[in-house]
């Protein structure tokens, strides 16, 4: 009969008329408000009808892997040694992998040997730019670089507020460990600690680089993150003072003092190093004698 | 035709060929003018320009490579492993019976810059070429009407040529130096847009300088600005109307311009201007490393993601194939990748569908109805890939991650309305369940409904003969009866294991194209089950290789990586050359766009139809702008 497809699909659209009223019904009328616990069976494969979200007035929380702009991490404000501490070391790999280069990144230098310190001085993401395609996270060495969720980002001014700088970005790791749980176990677990990878080195080797703990908790977390970094600078100036100010005879002159403590494992045998030296100036002077002839 | 019949008597044999037995052939027909491409890595014949034509023809005509599916340009300057400077035209020719591509390419040098047209022997050269001319500035003699098409008529220079510099540029290829170690944040806007690099032709007068490129364009149409008179087959005097439709027209799924001549309701010429959207993609994929680029091939057919990536990574691991360093993706991550991209096709056809109900005039209610469908699998994609539609999935030899176990997002202080659902169940429901009632649901909804029958058939037709000839790909060709199907036709992934049809169609109006979508969304359903116990028995392998570091090198040569997709045959054509073993950025990335190439029987379809078609039958061809104009 002419018309009776036609009528069929009507059939089709008062069906969905009529889900999208069972979901009412189910949930007795309360169906948006939030003590009622039925979000995942409206949103779920089983659901009929109707199940758009009214927001802004309820959000969908947004998968693990959900990726918006990047940000980085810092230890918690209330870590027990280096409070606010970047995670970041400034070796460059997220502002080279970053498809539209929106990642700026200054290195930070010693003031007295001008050698690059693992810290990023100045860090800017413009989000303008950012695509967020989540490579800088995938490919940062040291799981300091995430992507957030927290998609909300528009404002009336967008010179000023666009680009994003440390402060901004720095947010602590207990909130990636709120956003994406099981992630972050993941990552500790392949990481080996909850700790930085390099504070974990340096745990093992005997926490000469990270410094002492701290008794108390500092006040704000810009002071402790200036202290740190202050005794931070404080211990490489001093290393390169001891360097300098001991030269070679001097630390021929102390390997046994130095051996017993055992805090380098690469002056652990003074012999052997002595040893490595002379063949490599016998090897030098081979290949001076053979020059020669040749 | 008729004067091709006395050799189809005789060739059966020479269209069963295999490519290097048709290569040798060619030899043996066309001494003086082909040759072999012995650049490493690369594949095909070079053919004199002067012959380019005959050959082409007998390529066609005789050795049954039917199909162009793609042709490009590639500018060779300063390329160190190429003695001279040169500009290459790049054609990859099929066979509509399946098989791998017999590749030919042309050379010109780049001061005159001249090739004759193949638009005669494969009509699908028509916007290709013009492409070429608009970006790369090859002049093709004998081409019916070589304009611009991306950029506008007016525009200076030709921007894919390698000392084309474009605004503000920075360095020749990422990663910039400026960001670090010293990277004092500067916005771009602050900076002047052209720099060093602005460049105005040597005759300009800025004083006198007026927008011509209307004029221009309707002249190159064959169109008159103003009303055309003439007597109409009843002896009465009649005006023939040019009309613009778009770009700002609502119903052209973006910013797509038509320029129709009209005798009252019937169209009797419609060419399509586009450009509006345009970005240079290719050029920036220039810039980019093979790395960058993957969160870039999402950009283009933002509807179907996943299936611009896959496209993207075969054509890379083609050529990182070719290195030793290179380890191919697991059966997971194959898996893996096949179930995303047939669920992209379920996710794009049922856009399609929907948004030619509106185009119909069924004004967003069937749209949402699958659109829901949609969502749900764009949750899935949330929570695997991270981004509902810039997926940004697939990697060199994998995916990003393995499928998690549970589509779970935790609780915070703005959103409660948190999930954990088991990712396989909800996959296995969709599959199993959902997916299939929408499938069935729309075909009940639609397919007897007479309204649509009577608005769809009949309409918009296009013949076999013609589907091909136009380079016409995906439901569109496959809506005219040419079964004609990648993942049959040179199978990629594993698609060869896989128990499914192509979904083809004889009629070639607007109504195959749908039945086309709507069986070949069932087939789809088909290989998803087929993939969940793979799943299940594959569960634990790794899924990424990374083959590449943050900054790794790809192997010398070409390659052309490509896959079905839902709008058609998505086509990349990767070059990495230089003077260099290896090349960290590719040398030539070119996109043979479907939605673009699709569009050139556009006018051919709508001529002799009513304006009012004209919205339908774009809409049953199934273009996104972001592809059409890259």
């Amino acid at each position: 009969m002419n018309g009776s497809g036609f009528i069929k699909g009507m059939f089709v659209t008062l069906r969905h008329f009529v889900n999208s009223y069972v979901d009412d019904v189910r949930y007795g009328f309360r169906k948006f408000s939030p003590q009622v616990d039925n979000f995942e069976l409206r949103q779920g494969t089983q659901a009929e009808g109707v199940f758009t979200v009214q927001y802004p007035d309820e959000k969908v929380a947004v998968p693990e892997r959900f990726r918006f702009v990047p940000f980085l991490v810092v230890n918690n404000f209330d870590h027990a040694s280096d409070p606010g501490k970047d995670w970041c070391t400034s070796c460059g790999i997220c502002a080279k992998v970053c498809p539209p280069q929106c990642i700026w990144i200054v290195r930070s230098e010693d003031p007295t040997t001008g050698r690059p310190v693992p810290e990023p001085e100045a860090f800017f993401i413009d989000i303008d730019i950012c695509m967020n395609c989540g490579f800088c996270a995938e490919f940062c060495p040291f799981d300091a670089i995430k992507m957030d969720h927290d998609y909300e980002l528009a404002s009336f001014d967008r010179t000023n507020n666009h680009v994003f700088d440390k402060p901004k970005l720095s947010k602590e790791m207990r909130y990636w460990k709120s956003i994406a749980p099981t992630r972050a176990v993941e990552e500790m677990q392949v990481r080996g600690g909850w700790e930085h990878k390099d504070a974990q080195k340096a745990e093992r080797r005997g926490g000469a680089v990270r410094g002492k703990p701290e008794a108390a908790a500092p006040a704000t977390a810009a002071v402790a993150e200036d202290a740190s970094k202050e005794a931070k600078r404080e211990a490489v100036r001093a290393r390169k003072a001891e360097a300098e100010a001991a030269p070679a005879p001097v630390a021929e002159a102390t390997p046994a003092a130095d051996g017993g403590s055992g805090a380098k494992p690469w002056t652990a045998s003074h012999d052997e190093n002595e040893k490595r030296k002379a063949a490599a100036l016998a090897r030098k002077a081979a290949r001076a004698a053979k020059r020669g002839e040749g | 035709m008729v004067m091709a019949q006395p050799e189809v008597m005789d060739a059966p044999d020479l269209r069963t060929l295999s490519v290097a037995e048709s290569i040798a052939h060619l030899k043996e027909k066309f001494p003086d003018a082909i040759s072999n491409d012995t650049r490493e890595g690369y594949s095909g014949v070079i053919v004199d320009k002067q012959k380019l034509v005959e050959v082409a023809q007998y390529v066609k005509e005789t050795l049954g490579y039917d199909y162009l599916s793609s042709a490009t340009a590639v500018d060779y300057l300063g390329e160190g492993n190429h003695s001279t400077d040169h500009l290459e035209m790049v054609y990859h020719t099929y066979r509509t019976t399946g098989g791998t591509a017999l590749v030919m390419k042309a050379q010109t040098d780049r001061e005159t810059a001249e090739l004759p047209s193949l638009v005669p022997v494969w009509r699908g050269a028509d916007f290709q070429e013009r492409e070429a001319w608009d970006l790369y500035g090859i002049k093709f003699a004998g081409h019916p009407n070589l304009q611009r098409i991306l950029m506008w008529e007016g525009f200076h220079g030709h921007p894919m040529r390698k000392d084309w510099k474009e605004a503000y540029y920075e360095e020749e290829t990422k990663p910039f130096g400026s960001r670090w170690p010293g990277g004092h944040v500067h916005r771009a806007e602050e900076k002047t847009i052209f720099g060093s690099n602005v460049k105005y032709p040597a005759d300009l007068d800025l004083g006198r300088l007026a927008d011509i490129s209307d004029d221009q364009l309707y002249q190159g149409f064959g169109m008159g600005v103003d009303t055309h008179q003439m007597i109409d087959h009843n002896g009465m005097e009649t005006d023939l109307l040019v009309v613009n439709m778009g770009p700002h027209h609502p119903s052209t799924h973006g910013v797509f311009r038509m320029v129709i001549k009209l005798d009252g309701e019937t169209i009797t010429q419609l060419e399509p201007v586009m450009g509006y959207l345009h970005r240079n993609h290719e050029k920036i994929g220039e810039r980019n490393t093979y790395l960058h680029n993957i969160p870039f091939t999402d950009r283009l057919d933002y509807i179907s993601s996943m299936g611009n990536n896959h496209g993207y990574v075969l054509a890379v691991e083609k050529l990182m194939a070719l290195g030793k360093k290179y380890e191919p993706p697991t059966y997971r991550a194959e898996v893996i990748r096949v179930l995303m991209v047939e669920l992209t096709r379920i996710v794009n056809h049922l856009w399609a569908i929907g948004f030619w109900m509106n185009d119909l005039g069924a004004f967003f209610t069937p749209v949402l109805y699958f659109i829901q469908e949609r969502e749900r699998i764009l949750d899935f994609f949330e929570a695997t890939a991270g981004s509902r539609m810039m997926c940004n999935y697939m990697r060199f030899g994998g995916v990003f991650q393995d499928i998690p176990e549970r589509m779970h997002s935790a609780m915070n202080l703005i959103n409660d309305r948190v999930r954990d659902t088991d990712s396989m169940k909800f996959l296995t429901e969709m599959i199993n369940e959902r997916i299939p009632r929408t499938i069935d649901e729309l075909d009940e909804y639609l397919t007897n409904s007479e309204i649509v029958k009577t608005r769809s058939i009949g309409v918009g037709y296009i013949s076999p003969e013609n589907a091909i000839n136009y380079s016409a790909a995906g439901p569109l060709l496959r809506g005219s009866g040419v079964a004609y199907d990648i993942r049959k036709a040179e199978p990629y992934s594993i698609y060869p294991e896989l128990d499914f049809d192509v979904a083809v169609e004889p009629a070639g109006d607007m109504y195959a194209r749908y039945l086309v979508r709507l069986n070949e969304m069932r087939e789809s359903v088909r290989i998803l089950k087929q993939l969940l116990p793979r799943l299940e028995y594959t569960k634990g392998q790794p899924v990424s290789d990374n083959n590449m570091a943050y900054s790794g090198k790809v192997p010398l040569g070409e390659s052309y990586g490509r896959v079905e997709n839902g709008k058609g045959e998505l086509g990349y054509y990767v070059v990495s050359a230089g003077d260099k073993k290896s090349t960290a950025n590719a040398w030539r990335y070119h996109v043979r766009a479907p939605s673009f190439i699709n569009l050139t029987p556009l006018g051919l379809m709508c001529q002799g139809g009513k304006v009012a078609d004209i919205v339908a039958i774009l809409g049953s061809i199934d273009i996104v702008l972001g592809e059409t104009d890259r």
